[in-house]
């Protein structure tokens, strides 16, 4: 929301950002060509009112998002494509070692899911930090971290145009409550709720903008306001310093507690990743 | 390192949006009496400011109005559509009704989605730089009201 919008820092070093430009410059062309991927996937019920954010963007930006070429989140899926070939760690092991590409697969769409002796949901980031620390033996990336975000972007990539489809595990059930509670409990200096503006007002505008049902359809997302790739949790945080509410902490269980309800919410629903902003 | 990056994010976050507040928020708010829907003495001693109020109003960051209103305000070009529009509030309303209104709406409408401006308590996981301030101060919730009671025309 407009109230907490702030240039934010790039995680790209300069000489990366400077790369993008001829794929920026390229964009008319792009659009003139290209015609819009279908937004395909889940067969969605006449009945079914629920809308991706993709939806309520102008034409440019869709097409900007369907268009790999023009997408600015495919320089970090190509370069996830590269970390994820190479060895990393005490265990100088790569992601390839023991992955195949085809094995991810369905994985983002799926995601939170409770990984095996444990008993908590991690989400697609927090899963890849999972490897890099138990399988690698490497240091723990950054939040927002150009390698977290491009490694999870590639890695979501492999789910574009497949339906959401969280796990069927009955010990997610608490923490898609918890996270529900947290949507609809009016918060910060402002005093809204996530369900007041998403459910109760989605499609209206907020000042310029129109709200989304908040659907995450397309994360890790390219957000022009952000001039960066972000994750679903930066766009959380964005939401609670908005109504001036106190940010959880990266670490904290309530954003992957919110992430379990909304994909919840989402099931079915294409998988977009990595989407475009704005 | 990354407890140090965390660390040093948490503590300045709360600095840099604390510097933002500043200037429009109060400390413990004056007390009020409400009479009936509305509250009819002034919450400062000297009148507030039609134009003064009309740039608060103006403002996305300080009054946030145009957020979720529109108003007769054309430089502004991106209002909302989530609430009435503020013109004509003056002909609704009265003086002392608008003061109640954007002191606390949620005394008229408890499920009212209009903030409540001159409000403290009741409130959950405020943003440290915001505890225990209000979103207007009294002379900013003052100068508010005095140009909504200008908006004549619908
Ligand atoms: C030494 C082997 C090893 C390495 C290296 C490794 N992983 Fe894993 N990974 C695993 C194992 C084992 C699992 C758990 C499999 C399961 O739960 O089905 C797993 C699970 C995953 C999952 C979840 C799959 C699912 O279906 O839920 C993702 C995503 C993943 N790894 C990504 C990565 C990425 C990205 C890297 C590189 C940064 C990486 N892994 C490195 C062994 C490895
Ligand atoms: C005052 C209204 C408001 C409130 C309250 C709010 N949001 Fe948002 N939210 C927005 C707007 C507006 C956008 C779109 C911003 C843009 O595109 O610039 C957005 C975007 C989002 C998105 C991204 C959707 C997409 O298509 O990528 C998600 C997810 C989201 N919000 C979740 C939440 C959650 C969870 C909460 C509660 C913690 C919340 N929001 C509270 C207004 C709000
Ligand atoms: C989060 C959205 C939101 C914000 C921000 C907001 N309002 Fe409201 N306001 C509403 C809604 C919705 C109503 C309709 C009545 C109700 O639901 O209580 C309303 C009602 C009003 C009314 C009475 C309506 C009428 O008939 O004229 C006035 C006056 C008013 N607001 C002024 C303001 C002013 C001035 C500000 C900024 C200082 C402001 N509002 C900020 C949502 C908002």
């Amino acid at each position: 929301m407009k109230v907490s919008r702030s240039k934010s820092q790039s995680p790209l070093t300069l000489p990366e950002r400077m790369r993008w430009r001829p794929a920026l410059a390229l964009l008319p062309v792009v659009f003139a060509a290209s015609f819009a991927m279908a937004q395909a996937g889940a067969d969605k019920s006449a009945s079914d009112t629920r809308r991706s954010g993709y939806q309520d963007m102008g034409a440019a930006l869709q097409k900007m998002q369907d268009d790999d070429t023009a997408n600015p989140g495919m320089l970090y899926v190509q370069l996830g494509e590269q970390l994820w070939a190479k060895p990393a760690g005490a265990a100088s092991k790569a992601c390839a070692d023991c992955h195949s590409v085809a094995d991810m697969k369905g994985v983002a769409a799926r995601y939170p899911a409770i990984p095996e002796n444990s008993d908590r949901p991690i989400d697609l980031e927090g899963r890849i930090q999972l490897c890099r620390a138990s399988h690698q033996q490497a240091e723990r990336l950054a939040p927002e971290s150009r390698d977290l975000l491009s490694l999870a972007a590639f890695v979501a990539r492999q789910s574009r145009g497949l339906p959401i489809a969280p796990p069927d595990d009955a010990r997610l059930a608490p923490f898609r409550s918890e996270g529900e509670a947290i949507y609809r409990r009016r918060q910060g200096q402002l005093n809204l709720s996530c369900a007041i503006c998403h459910d109760d007002n989605a499609g209206k505008k907020l000042a310029g903008v129109t709200i989304p049902q908040a659907h995450p359809t397309g994360y890790p997302i390219y957000r022009l306001e952000w001039q960066a790739l972000g994750s679903l949790k930066r766009r959380l945080r964005n939401c609670l310093v908005g109504i001036r509410a106190e940010a959880y902490p990266y670490e904290a269980v309530d954003y992957v507690a919110l992430e379990v309800f909304l994909m919840g919410r989402a099931k079915g629903m294409p998988f977009e990743a990595p989407g475009v902003r704005p | 390192m990354l407890r140090a990056s965390l660390l040093a994010a948490l503590l300045l976050m709360p600095l840099a949006t604390a510097g933002r507040a500043q200037g429009t928020s109060a400390g413990t708010p004056v007390s009020y009496t409400v009479v009936d829907d509305a509250i009819p003495r002034p919450l400062t001693a000297s009148p507030g400011d039609a134009s003064r109020g009309r740039a608060i109003v103006a403002n996305r960051s300080v009054g946030l109005c145009l957020l979720c209103h529109s108003g007769p305000i054309p430089e502004e070009r991106f209002q909302g559509t989530l609430a009435p529009s503020l013109g004509g509030a003056g002909t609704r309303w009265s003086v002392a009704q608008l003061r109640l209104r954007i002191v606390d709406g949620s005394r008229l409408n408890p499920d009212t989605i209009m903030p409540p401006y001159y409000r403290t308590t009741g409130l959950v996981r405020v943003a440290r730089a915001f505890e225990g301030k209000t979103i207007l101060t009294a002379e900013q919730i003052e100068d508010v009201v005095a140009y909504l009671a200008t908006l004549k025309e619908q």
